[in-house]
């Protein structure tokens, strides 16, 4: 399936919901939404990936890249994953110490408010 | 040995066609369920990383994928065409190996396989952003990604570019069971 996107605000954290593939056909969508978020002063991002399909590494590097934007404004981008083929390409990448990896978008918003 | 070729153009939208052929093929093949998703990410990152060299040097040549079923009957296809194939770091029956051969000018030097993976901490200050631009890794992280993935991988330059070769161990045992399986 393509890619749908989708965010809603929760407890003072954009919410980012991604459904789909993200490949290098679709990374480029996800990308400028986060891009929009992050210039519309939103530097508290959850990116919810449960019901992502295929992640490559194309997805993880505007992933990285979100991070980085969000960062430079004192910011965090968390992102919400439960699927063990989704968590593998992290691991193998060693990405799973630089996101905050939550089980749900609540886990991920107390754990950003209690730090 | 029975083979599927699939010639696609450097467009970002047919790495998902390769993605989903590799995949059928390979189950066709009796690659374990388990091992599919594997296959499937590997194949996307060896399609994406030639789809980004080829829309920078040479946007109008295909990118050539050959799935090879290498437990089904002997002389079922001939061996594929193009350059010549390197030595095969294992025995080549009962694999299933994908080769994805692209004509952009091979990086030098070669990719290091020995670590080339991105560790914990990844520098975020100097996005080294690829060609294609939408990336904030480094484009080895793809090269990385199969070697973490695929159970034998080569990454070798040829004479017009690249030549990514992976595969996996089949589980079949019977090549006649080939037969039974269908689309």
């Amino acid at each position: 399936m393509d890619l749908k996107l989708d965010h809603h605000t929760q407890d003072d954290t954009e919410i980012v919901v991604v459904e789909g593939e993200i490949d290098v056909y679709t990374a480029p969508r996800l990308r400028e939404l986060l891009i929009d978020l992050v210039n519309k002063g939103n530097f508290h991002l959850v990116v919810n990936m449960e019901k992502v399909e295929f992640l490559d590494s194309t997805g993880l590097g505007v992933l990285v890249g979100g991070l980085k934007r969000v960062r430079a404004h004192d910011g965090t981008l968390d992102l919400v994953c439960t699927q063990e083929r989704i968590l593998k390409i992290f691991r193998i990448t060693g990405l799973t110490k630089v996101f905050g990896i939550y089980e749900s978008v609540q886990d991920a918003i107390d754990k950003r408010k209690s730090k | 040995m029975a083979l599927v070729q699939l010639t696609i153009s450097a467009l970002p939208a047919h790495v998902r066609t390769a993605r989903l052929m590799a995949t059928a093929v390979a189950r066709r093949a009796g690659i374990a369920e388990s091992a599919l998703d594997e296959i499937r990410l590997a194949v996307g990152e060896a399609c994406s990383r030639a789809v980004e060299a080829h829309r920078l040097h040479c946007p109008s040549q295909p990118i050539q994928l050959d799935l090879i079923d290498g437990g089904g009957p002997r002389g079922a296809a001939a061996a594929p065409a193009g350059p010549t194939r390197a030595p095969h770091n294992g025995h080549r029956g009962h694999r299933f190996e994908v080769v994805v051969l692209d004509r952009a000018p091979a990086k030098e030097p070669a990719p290091d396989l020995g670590d080339p993976v991105v560790h914990g901490d990844v520098r975020l200050g100097d996005e080294p952003t690829p060609p294609g631009g939408i990336s904030g890794l480094s484009p080895d992280v793809g090269l990385a990604v199969i070697l973490g993935l695929a159970d034998e991988v080569s990454i070798e330059p040829h004479e017009d570019g690249t030549v990514v070769r992976m595969s996996w161990p089949l589980e079949r045992t019977d090549p006649e069971a080939d037969s039974e399986l269908v689309g």
